[in-house]
């Protein structure tokens, strides 16, 4: 498995997967370095992440930058990586934004563009990459998500159901495909220390480093994990929150 | 995320607020943005540096931890280009594979290529090869008013001097050039000798130095008497035969703080024993790892720790050839008498390399460095001692281990500090700077 489509490629958690990835576990991979195709919206950044990429020893690192809000553009650039890449073994969908509830909620425009980025534009390219993968017969889905999906929060339901709609899809999409040997993986993270949350009050200890993120998020891919919380006790307070009473729940300002 | 970074040695307790670049486009707004808002700010890498030369005088640094790239990489003939915040030993991991080593290695992974450069470190072969900046052939600087600028030893030619060793007061190191050098296996086949007194020490050392491209003493600084200034040689080259490997992992960890700290009078003298005695007394052929010969500590982490919330002060300083034997005595027997100090005190001859930087530390003669627990009343005391004697053997201390330097010793020690001030960027200032120049 060495040949990647990582969509958001500048984020944080995308380069840390991508250099995780280029640590070799076995001397069959050490052989045969990974190949990698990055989408992302700034050409300076996207630039600078291939020629990092390249440097730690990818076999190769074409980038593309693109407005992801333009979904119809979405199938030629698949086609573009397809082909480079000699097919694609792993899709890492990485890309989103941390949309201002407060605007959005004085600002519908916004909270659809919001809402668009970071779920409709998923679902377009998660829909293109299963149709690719399940005629080939193989390949894994990977899509960023977050525990924010769990349960809405009126500090970031705008973000909080984009996220859940795409988990909800991969749900779906995963039960569909994988009879047809494709693996559909929901990679939920907790905080993260990343530039999205720079700025953010957050409780220091639930803060995550990208790199500590990444080797989860890379363990979990090879382990085929179907949900994957990240760091794993999010998993427990996740449990926990999606326990509590609506009632309840609402009084509770999360 | 990160609140209040503190220099390695956790004193002077000045915690630094960081604000965090992640792309190097990034780097001009920000530094426009601090030097509006708060006058002036520091490049602040991995916080190595022992004292308050990591410091900004507005205690607000530029944190450049995350600017860890590879720009280019020419493995064919072993000169990779970084962003600065990438640290040796995520060089290492990345060059290794191919065969390619650092030319100078300090005794730590965890500095970064900028603190390196900054601080023009010195590794255990500074009689061969030199300082680290001896290495960089290039470095793009940014400065606040003339903007990106590339200075390498013919262009810019000034500024490169300043910059190397400059303790990052003159522009943002935006990448560096750097020179490795080939191994064909990173085992180190080593040999070590103890050695009773300093004139043992200095003779080992006069017919292994010239041997051997890496060499080290860890003196024992607890002893006094017959057996003041015994210790360990130990030197070592990479061996001809072996693999490539290399791990950045730590085995241990110091995950408190210790409320006082756990290096005192009774576990100096029984750890110093105990370290003596597991080497053998004849000379010894022996074989480790790149990691355990050059990074010892890195093994442990957060070991700063052990010496508890008030933390340490480092002590290193070079004494000039003529001066060093009687000097060095001097110091040891000082040290010895105050019941203070560290389990590893480290000696060394540096050899006849002329520094890159104007204010590199690195000049001909014997290096000690050595920790103290940061116990106010005593270490003041201690230090002023410690002062005059290498200032009347015509030495100097180390701005990088720096936390208490008198401003006259510093002017005297380092005459060129006036030609770093006339380069210094106005929107850049130290603590360290602050105390020792103004």
């Amino acid at each position: 498995m060495s040949r990647y489509l990582v969509i958001g490629a500048t984020s944080a958690i995308a380069r840390a997967c991508c250099r995780e990835w280029l640590l070799p576990t076995s001397r069959a991979e050490a052989e045969d370095p990974p190949l990698f195709f990055l989408v992302g919206r700034d050409a300076e950044k996207l630039e600078h992440t291939a020629v990092d990429l390249l440097g730690r020893g990818a076999s190769g690192a074409k980038w593309v930058a693109m407005d992801l809000l333009d979904i119809h553009a979405h199938g030629d650039i698949l086609e573009e990586a397809e082909s480079f890449l000699g097919g694609i073994e792993v899709v890492l969908v990485a890309h989103g934004t941390l949309p201002d509830q407060n605007e959005c909620e004085v600002d519908a425009e916004q909270a659809v563009r919001e809402f668009s980025l970071n779920a409709t534009v998923t679902i377009s390219l998660l829909n293109r990459t299963a149709r690719i993968m399940t005629e080939r017969g193989r390949g894994v889905i990977a899509a960023i998500t977050s525990v924010a999906g769990d349960r809405g929060r009126p500090s970031n339901y705008v973000y909080g159901s984009a996220k859940a709609a795409v988990s909800v899809f991969c749900e779906g999409l995963r039960a569909r495909v994988f009879r047809n040997g494709v693996h559909v993986i929901d990679i939920r993270p907790g905080f993260v220390d990343t530039p999205m949350t720079r700025g953010l009050n957050l409780p220091r200890l639930l803060v995550a480093a990208p790199d500590m993120v990444a080797r989860r998020i890379v363990r979990g891919i090879r382990r085929r994990k179907d949900v994957l919380y990240v760091p794993g006790y999010w998993a427990l307070i996740l449990w926990v929150i999606r326990n509590i009473p609506s009632p309840i729940f609402k009084r509770m300002s999360l | 995320m990160q609140n209040g970074l503190l220099p390695w040695g956790l004193f002077p307790n000045y915690p630094q607020e960081p604000y965090r670049v992640f792309w190097r486009s990034d780097l001009p707004s920000a530094l426009t943005d601090l030097a509006r808002s708060k006058t002036t700010t520091l490049p602040f890498g991995n916080g190595r540096s022992y004292g308050d030369s990591c410091l900004a005088a507005s205690d607000h640094v530029l944190s450049m931890r995350d600017l860890d790239r590879i720009i280019h990489a020419d493995w064919t003939r072993g000169v990779v280009t970084v962003e600065p915040g990438l640290t040796l030993g995520e060089l290492l991991a990345v060059a290794i594979p191919n065969g390619w080593f650092l030319r100078v290695t300090p005794g730590t992974q965890f500095v970064t290529v900028g603190g390196a450069i900054a601080n023009d470190v010195h590794g255990k072969n500074h009689h061969r090869q030199g300082n680290f900046g001896a290495h960089v052939s290039q470095l793009g600087l940014l400065r606040s008013k003339e903007g990106f600028q590339a200075c390498s030893p013919t262009a810019n030619s000034e500024l490169f001097e300043a910059t190397v060793g400059g303790l990052g007061l003159t522009g943002i190191i935006v990448w560096a050039e750097i020179q490795l050098q080939r191994v064909t296996a990173t085992q180190i086949s080593a040999v070590n000798q103890r050695f009773d007194n300093l004139d043992e020490f200095f003779a080992i050392s006069a017919e292994l130095d010239v041997v051997h491209e890496f060499s080290v003493a860890w003196v024992d600084c607890a002893v006094k008497g017959r057996f003041a200034g015994r210790g360990v040689y130990l030197a070592g080259d990479f061996a001809d035969e072996g693999s490539l490997e290399f791990s950045r992992g730590s085995v241990l960890n110091v995950p408190l703080m210790p409320p006082v700290s756990l290096v005192n009078r009774l576990s100096l003298r029984a750890f110093n024993e105990l370290y003596w005695r597991s080497f053998p007394s004849v000379r010894k052929q022996t074989r480790s790892t790149c990691e355990s010969f050059f990074f010892p500590l890195d093994r442990i982490l957060n070991w700063n720790r052990i010496y508890g919330r008030r933390g340490f002060q480092q002590y290193q300083c070079v004494l000039p050839p003529e001066n060093a034997r009687v000097g060095i005595q001097e110091l040891l027997s000082t040290i010895a008498n105050s019941g203070m100090g560290s389990f590893l005190a480290v000696l060394k001859q540096f050899g006849e390399y002329k520094s890159t930087g104007l204010l590199s530390f690195p000049r001909p003669g014997v290096t000690l460095a050595l920790d103290f627990p940061n116990r106010r009343k005593h270490i003041g005391k201690l230090f002023t001692r410690l002062d005059a004697i290498v200032r009347e053997a015509n030495g100097r201390l180390y701005p990088a281990k720096d936390a208490h330097m008198e401003p006259s010793d510093f002017r005297r020690a380092y005459p060129r500090w006036e030609e770093l001030e006339a380069l210094r960027d106005p929107s850049l200032n130290s603590r360290f700077w602050q105390r020792v120049t103004q």
